[in-house]
């Protein structure tokens, strides 16, 4: 392979705590090395510009059924921004639910190279590797969700974590999914009879089992097998006012539990999109901005990591395998609506969704979500995501980067909204001057991510050793600049190498890269009872055999890397 | 106002997509920058040259500006979307999207066109002295902001699904419609002086559909009023009035529940 000198550049990189001195660093066979490795280099000049680690996104809706039924239910979302193929780029289409081509493309000028697939329904892995295999350029990984599964609500109302955790392995084998992944605990499949979970004591029909139950149980299943990731939460009670005291009682759960494997992570608990789940008051009136109480309480708890959920003021398409969250939305905006229901696993919305700086919610959502990031103490816990779509597609990352890292950009955006005053009243943004530095943003959007993952050990940092994920920004953060060049230059790199490939050469995407998808093979001692549920649950109730449900071989998963983990021990 | 002529001299053997054909895109325009225009078949682009015969001259502005497009057009798409200003007149049949999402000026087709004419309509005037295809003045596929105002005049008969969403603006047909008129409409106003077959005003929150002739099948969603006495389009006379869509979530305006109005003539 080619071997790669990045020279000069002003680097940004929480790995090795460089911030800003200018650097030279080498690529060679895919990986970072010293930059005395590299015998015959290629040299890229990055005088005078930024350098930092490829992006990881912990956390987006980018593959799999439910945005497969945006993209259906949404024509519109194509309309007039569709792109014939040109050169080695391949016809694109779509804002909110772009086609899997675009999102590679997206994802690759922005400098990310790591993108996590947050919600994958197993029934549905096939489909959803299917879409992952076609994504090109970034590695990618996904969560398959566990908080309304029928085997779960039964091994841990039972008690039974050894079989909880047992089936977690079978599971992950069989979608070659990474992480334990929840949606609103109980409550999709609450859904099921019309109902919904909306607090962590509420017990699920049936199943008899409450949300806290449901969350505790994971989380110890998730520490017992030592996976690379925490349990990855999206809790109980979202997009409703008065609901940061069931985000702060779902964080409380996490409590005095540790984490174990080999890893390197420090947290129990992924929370996402808290920006969904911090809101005060007790209606639409008084509905204000609880970030403060979050904030509080995640600066002082060291087992939790979170990510923003920002929203962008965008038009654009929510999708959630949180079922009677998306009745509740389209009844609020009268909007189309998807549902789906998976079985014995899970359920799916989705409901297009217009946040307009002209409505007094939406701006003070807005508000909230930039709120997290700017009160964040520690930025290696607290992630950039717009939870995308559903609070803004991802392509706006480098608008929220601009708006962390200027005062000036944020009272511009406040200048539009038409209930300003009532807005700042109902936030705590105004008082905020902080600006986030390119460190703390290298922090939220690389360091971070990639150490909350377990995989510190292979991005997010320019570390010898590390995946030669590299990307040259033109900005110069030692001249001075408007707020408005962050946007542009965070939005289309210069030069972008993953794992040592070159993929975008002086703004123009050259390869469709190397792309691999990541997932966890956690080996448990056997365990004869769970295999014998999982024959009987298909033989009575599944639509389709083991046979046709188990990810298996190249055409779904052509270049897998895969993550062992021995939870034998 | 100057002219351009453009006189189809070579079909195309697919579909030519030529939405380059609007005064907003010759205005400025020498005869010879015209000809590049480029213009679609598949995935392959031509010269719009390739396949007119051009002649005249643009106007500086849009709105001194005026097309005449001549022959067989029934597999040309697109002609005049997006315009803003100026006037079109189609001497032929044109195929897909005439006037597709026009915001002003004047189309005049002397023949027929084919479905989504007037798609997203926003203002100006698309006359049509022939027949049109369904989704006359519907919105996009798939989008809930239809037609918001102009007005669209066919002399002959419509196809299905017309004014689907429409929000604002006029629709006149002077013939027959096929099933679904204004499913969804949140406003605006469809006349059809002919026969309508079934589904109108399926999931109609307001605006007004008043139709001259028979209706084949009512939408149970529907429910009669009274009689009216109302002149539409210089016929004058006896209407029955009947509001729906009750089926539907309607608002309220000064205190009043706000329906869709579906009128029909009466006849002696």
């Amino acid at each position: 392979m080619t071997e790669y000198l990045i020279k000069n550049g002003f680097v940004f990189d929480p790995v090795l705590g460089i911030r800003g001195d200018a650097t030279d660093i080498a690529i060679k066979d895919g990986k970072i090395v010293e930059t005395d490795a590299v015998k015959n280099p290629k040299v890229i000049d990055a005088t005078g510009k930024t350098v930092m680690a490829g992006g990881v996104d912990i956390h987006a809706h980018v593959a799999g059924p439910k945005v497969n039924i945006g993209r259906n239910f949404r024509p519109e979302d194509k309309l007039f921004n569709a792109r014939p193929g040109r050169g080695i780029e391949r016809m694109q289409g779509g804002f909110s639910v772009p086609t899997t081509i675009r999102t590679g493309y997206n994802y690759a000028r922005m400098g990310y190279t790591t993108v996590m697939e947050a919600a994958m329904p197993p029934l549905y892995a096939r489909h959803t590797h299917e879409e992952i295999r076609d994504t090109p350029i970034i590695d990618q990984g996904a969560f398959p969700v566990f908080g309304n599964n029928w085997f779960v609500l039964e091994y841990l109302k039972n008690h039974e974590l050894e079989n909880a955790a047992a089936y977690i392995a079978w599971l992950l084998r069989a979608t070659k999914g990474y992480a334990v992944k929840v949606v609103n605990p109980g409550g999709t499949e609450a859904w099921g009879w019309g109902l919904n979970c909306e607090n962590i004591h509420d017990p699920v029909p049936y199943f008899d089992i409450t949300p806290a139950q449901i969350v505790k149980g994971l989380i110890e299943a998730n520490e017992y097998l030592g996976l690379p990731h925490s349990m990855h939460i999206h809790a109980n009670n979202l997009g409703n006012p008065g609901n940061y005291t069931t985000t702060l009682d779902t964080f409380k759960l996490s409590e005095g539990i540790r984490p174990r494997g080999r890893f390197g992570r420090q947290q129990v608990m992924h929370h996402t999109h808290v920006q969904f789940h911090s809101y005060g008051g007790d209606s639409w009136r008084n509905f204000e901005s609880r970030a403060d109480a979050i904030m509080d309480y995640v600066n002082a708890h060291d087992n939790i990591t979170i990510d923003m959920g920002a929203v962008t003021l965008d038009e654009t398409t929510t999708m959630t395998a949180d079922g009677p969250f998306e009745h509740h939305l389209t009844e609020l905006n009268h909007l189309k609506w998807a549902n789906a229901d998976v079985e014995l696993e899970t359920g799916s919305g989705v409901v297009p969704y217009i946040y307009s700086p002209s409505i007094k919610v939406c701006a003070i959502q807005w508000c909230m979500g930039l709120e997290l990031a700017l009160l964040a103490k520690d930025p290696m816990r607290v992630f950039m995501s717009t939870d995308h779509p559903n609070a803004g597609p991802f392509i706006r990352y480098p608008r929220i980067m601009k708006w962390l890292m200027s005062q000036e950009a944020r009272e511009q955006q406040i200048e539009t909204f038409k209930h300003k005053d009532k807005v700042i009243d109902a936030t705590h943004i105004a008082g905020i001057d902080r600006e986030l530095d390119l460190y703390e943003i290298a922090q939220m959007t690389r360091a971070g991510p990639a150490k909350a993952l377990g995989l510190s050990e292979m991005y997010g940092g320019l570390a010898p050793g590390l995946t030669a994920d590299v990307v040259v920004f033109a900005f110069n953060p030692n001249e001075p600049y408007a707020p408005d060049d962050i946007e542009k230059a965070f939005g289309d790199v210069e030069h972008l190498f993953k794992t040592g490939v070159h993929i975008i050469n002086n703004h123009e995407i050259v390869s469709n890269g190397n792309k691999r998808t990541l997932w966890v093979n956690a080996r448990v001692h056997e365990n004869p009872q769970v295999m014998r549920d999982v024959r009987e649950k298909f033989l009575r109730y599944y639509t389709v055999t083991l046979n046709n449900y188990e990810v298996r071989g190249h055409h779904y998963v052509p270049n897998p890397y895969v993550i062992e983990v021995d939870a034998t021990q | 106002m100057e002219t351009v002529t453009l006189t189809i001299t070579n079909q195309p053997e697919l579909f030519l997509e030529a939405d380059c054909i609007s005064p907003d895109v010759f205005a400025g325009k020498t005869t010879e920058e015209i000809v590049d225009l480029p213009v679609y078949i598949g995935r392959e682009q031509h010269r719009l040259g390739e396949f007119f015969e051009i002649s005249g001259r643009a106007g500086a502005t849009p709105a001194e500006t005026k097309i005449v497009v001549n022959g067989d057009l029934s597999r040309v798409k697109y002609i005049g979307m997006k315009m803003t200003a100026g006037e079109v007149v189609v001497n032929g049949n044109a195929d897909m999207y005439v006037g597709a999402w026009m915001q002003g000026g004047k189309i005049t087709v002397n023949g027929n066109v084919d479905a989504f004419a007037g798609t997203g309509m926003k203002g100006g005037e698309l006359r049509i002295n022939g027949n049109a295809g369904n989704y006359l003045g519907s919105a996009y596929r798939g989008d809930w902001r239809g037609m918001t105002g102009g007005k669209i005049v066919v002399t002959g008969s419509a196809g299905s699904d017309i004014g689907t969403f429409i929000n604002g603006g006029e629709i006149i047909i002077g013939g027959n419609v096929d099933v679904h008129v204004g499913t969804h409409a949140e406003g605006g106003k469809i006349i059809v002086k002919g026969d309508a077959k079934s589904r109108l005003g399926g999931q109609m929150v307001e605006g007004e559909i008043y139709v001259f002739g028979d209706i084949d099948v009512m939408m149970p969603g529907f429910a009669y009023r009274r009689d009216v006495e109302l002149e539409v389009e210089g016929t004058k006379g006896r209407f029955a009035l009947y509001e729906g869509d009750l089926g539907e979530r309607h608002r309220k305006r000064k205190g009043q529940t706000v329906y869709g109005k579906l009128y029909q003539l009466v006849r002696p």
